[in-house]
């Protein structure tokens, strides 16, 4: 897929000799050694990545780590001492103010961290912003931001002033007047930042439902680790200028690449950076109309070291019958349909369900069914596998069958580090 | 004792002589003349339309205006002041102290404003500019009536030009105040929407920096009205006259009555423009509304007129 953006070993030194800073730079100075030096101050040093089109690109980084100065490189807010941000075929650094102005109009726009809403316009005035300046109708401005308003729930605030809306509510009047001009690539500077947990949990939420049907480019700028593995398709930490390192969530997560990143990853929820499908194995199965059925259900249990299995009626599941009743059944009574004995209500998720969501699942202590969209059983989750993973030392390979039976002390340790905040 | 003065003496008051009568006049004084020119048409304009508007409308027209930007108060305390000013025989003399006044407000907005707007956009104007309104600010104004008369000649144009440069720094600082005091968020945000400099200062910069220039025009208003009478040494009439030719004539009853005169007529004029700076509500009118109540206001005065029997 072709990149909607792509970032070329951007820098961006503010002082009196930028280009002085920048040779220092390459000759392999440090930040630091540069600000003692010569007073001047790296804010982005060689930053290069894509984003393809449709994803969340995070940039996570604590404050001073030069994420908010990058953001302003992508729209030109601020130019780069040097590098290239290419939207399509055009060059932000160098291209012409008219070419520039023509992009931040039709391409690009931003959501601010303290909302900068115009607090002389109304709410509709807001949203309508971008059109009234690209030389839009009053009447198709009107139902343009009407449009974007109602996207966000707030149509029946049209004509308030921001003033009178709680923060929460002029972040969404913030969003609905990056959306009202129907750009390709939304910058978002801290845009949660200056909300209250709650608040910021849900428009969280609501910006992932809004992207699952707008599908725009989205380059987002947090401090807050958690928002950023909840948000990013891709995430870069930030450190000093420079990208420290840049993958999903889970290689994040899983991979730190230096001491930096490790420190911020142990205090994650793990919970709800790694999905079903991070922790699913293949299922073992028998179709509960099978002839022997039961003897055959013990029988792989015996070979694969299980002690439950999903019976499926016609590949979906039907429920599942443990070793324990089966064996007694089948073998002491001679009662041989599964159905007599299955447990019906088993746990079903889907691939995507974060593991923070199977914590009731798990808790009746049976494998947890894992069914694709048309309820076919696609694989199972052993309880232990959940905390694992949660644990943090399950490498690839330890989530098959081995996993399956730890130690009992080890469990519980397990369980209460992955117990979420 | 030695003091430096017996060695070198500098002849600052021949030079400035000669460099006024000798170069300024003689060169420049048809330009100066020209100059004025603009001032005069103006003046012509407002003098006339008040003279010939007839004083209970004037004041009917005025009551409504303040009644709707300041409230019942101040309304009531205009009507009674004008009814007043009439009473006193006084109302000619405001009539061209207020045309006077207005003339040299205008003029003031007119340079100042864009001035403003010039030094809050780029500092280096801004290194150039303030120097000389601090100059102009420092000045006593007798200083400078002499050259004006000079170059001018006497009469209401020069004490016009006098009062406009005495009153012109405040609405140059303030609107440069005003326009650099906006949030620089709020910059960024017009700007990452694509706007060019001309959209940016009259959607963004302007209205919210209303206010701060509001606040200038009332000071300007005010120091204008304290030229009144030293504008009236350089032949500049109304109730600046009359306190004038009270204080030559040791005539007590009549530079009182010249000074109620201007000191009601400055109170009702700061009130009103004060309000039409901070409107009710924390947030600020925009420019638009504020032209559109302020003409609505004018439209009241209109139908007041109208409505009555003349």
């Amino acid at each position: 897929m072709k990149p909607k953006i792509r970032v070329e070993g951007v820098y961006k030194i503010f002082g009196e000799d930028p280009q002085g800073a920048l040779d220092a730079l390459n000759a392999g100075k440090s930040k630091i050694e540069i600000f003692e030096e010569t007073g001047q101050t790296v804010g982005v040093q060689d930053v290069s990545f894509e984003v393809g089109e449709g994803e969340i690109f995070v940039v996570m980084g604590l404050s001073g780590s030069g994420k908010s100065t990058l953001v302003r490189t992508f729209n030109g807010l601020i130019p780069p001492t040097s590098g290239k941000i290419l939207i399509d075929d055009d060059d932000v650094a160098s291209c012409s103010a008219e070419r520039l102005r023509k992009i931040r109009r039709e391409k690009i726009t931003m959501v601010f961290q303290h909302f900068a809403l115009f607090p002389h316009k109304t709410v509709a005035e807001n949203v309508a912003y971008g059109l009234k300046i690209k030389g839009e109708s009053a009447a198709s401005r009107r139902k343009k931001a009407l449009a974007a308003l109602e996207q966000v729930g707030l149509a029946a605030y049209a004509d308030s002033l921001p003033g009178e809306l709680s923060g929460g509510m002029q972040q969404r009047v913030g969003l609905a007047r990056g959306l009202a001009t129907d750009p390709q690539i939304l910058l978002m500077d801290e845009p949660f930042g200056a909300l209250d947990p709650l608040i910021r949990r849900e428009m969280q939420d609501e910006l992932l439902h809004l992207q699952k049907i707008l599908k725009k480019t989205i380059i987002f700028i947090t401090h807050d680790l958690n928002e950023a593995l909840l948000l990013g398709d891709k995430i870069a930490i930030m450190k000093d200028g420079r990208f420290v390192q840049v993958g999903t969530a889970q290689e994040i997560v899983d991979n730190p690449a230096d001491d930096y990143v490790a420190a911020f990853v142990a205090d994650i929820d793990r919970g709800r950076v790694f999905e079903a499908g991070h922790v699913v194995t293949d299922p073992v199965t028998v179709e509960q109309n099978e002839k022997g059925a039961a003897e055959k259900a013990l029988q792989l249990m015996e070979e694969h070291n299980r002690n439950a299995l999903y019976v499926l009626d016609n590949k979906k599941v039907a429920g599942l019958v443990t070793y324990q009743e089966l064996s007694v059944a089948a073998r002491e009574e001679g009662r041989t349909d599964l159905t007599e004995v299955m447990v019906t209500d088993v746990p079903v998720v889907d691939q995507d369900t974060p593991l923070n969501e199977l914590y009731g699942a798990a808790s009746a202590g049976h494998p947890i069914a894992v069914t694709d969209k048309r309820g076919r059983l696609t694989g199972v989750i052993e309880v232990e596998a959940v905390f694992s993973q949660l644990s943090g030392d399950a490498s690839e390979d330890e989530t098959g069958e081995e996993g399956s039976t730890p130690p009992a002390e080890e469990k519980t340790e397990t369980a209460q580090g992955g117990t979420p905040r | 004792m030695i003091s430096p003065a017996d060695f070198v003496q500098i002849p600052l008051d021949d030079w400035v002589n000669s460099f006024v009568r000798d170069f300024l006049v003689p060169n420049f004084r048809p330009a100066f003349r020209a100059m004025q020119v603009p001032i005069t048409k103006v003046l012509e304009q407002i003098d006339t339309f008040f003279h010939w508007l007839p004083m209970l409308v004037f004041t009917v027209g005025l009551t409504l205006i303040a009644d709707r930007t300041a409230g019942r108060g101040v309304a009531l305390f205009s009507l009674v002041a004008l009814i007043f000013i009439d009473m006193i025989g006084l109302w000619a003399e405001t009539m061209t102290t207020l045309s006077m006044i207005l003339t040299s407000v205008f003029f003031c907005a007119v340079i100042g404003i864009p001035l403003g707007i010039w030094t809050a956009r780029s500092d280096r104007v801004l290194l150039v500019v303030r120097p000389i309104l601090d100059i102009m600010q420092t000045i006593p104004s007798f200083v400078y009536l002499v050259p004006i008369v000079m170059l001018f000649g006497v009469g209401m144009v020069p004490g016009i030009i006098a009062t406009i440069i005495f009153a012109l720094p405040p609405i140059i600082r303030l609107t440069n105040l005003g326009i650099r005091n906006v949030r620089g968020d709020l910059i960024e945000a017009a700007e990452a929407f694509g706007s060019t400099r001309w959209q940016m200062l009259w959607e963004v910069q302007l209205p919210l920096a209303l206010r701060t220039i509001m606040a200038g025009l009332n000071q300007t208003l005010m120091l204008a009205l304290s030229m009144v009478v030293i504008a009236a040494l350089i032949g500049a009439g109304g109730l600046g006259l009359t306190v004038y030719t009270g204080l030559g004539r040791l005539n007590v009853g009549a530079a009182t009555t010249g000074g109620i005169g201007i000191v009601l007529l400055a109170i009702i004029l700061d009130r009103i423009t004060q309000s039409l700076g901070d409107k009710k509500g924390v947030q600020t009118p925009s420019l638009w509304q504020s032209l559109r109540s302020l003409f609505s206001a004018s439209k009241a005065d209109v139908g007041a007129q109208s409505g009555k029997p003349a």
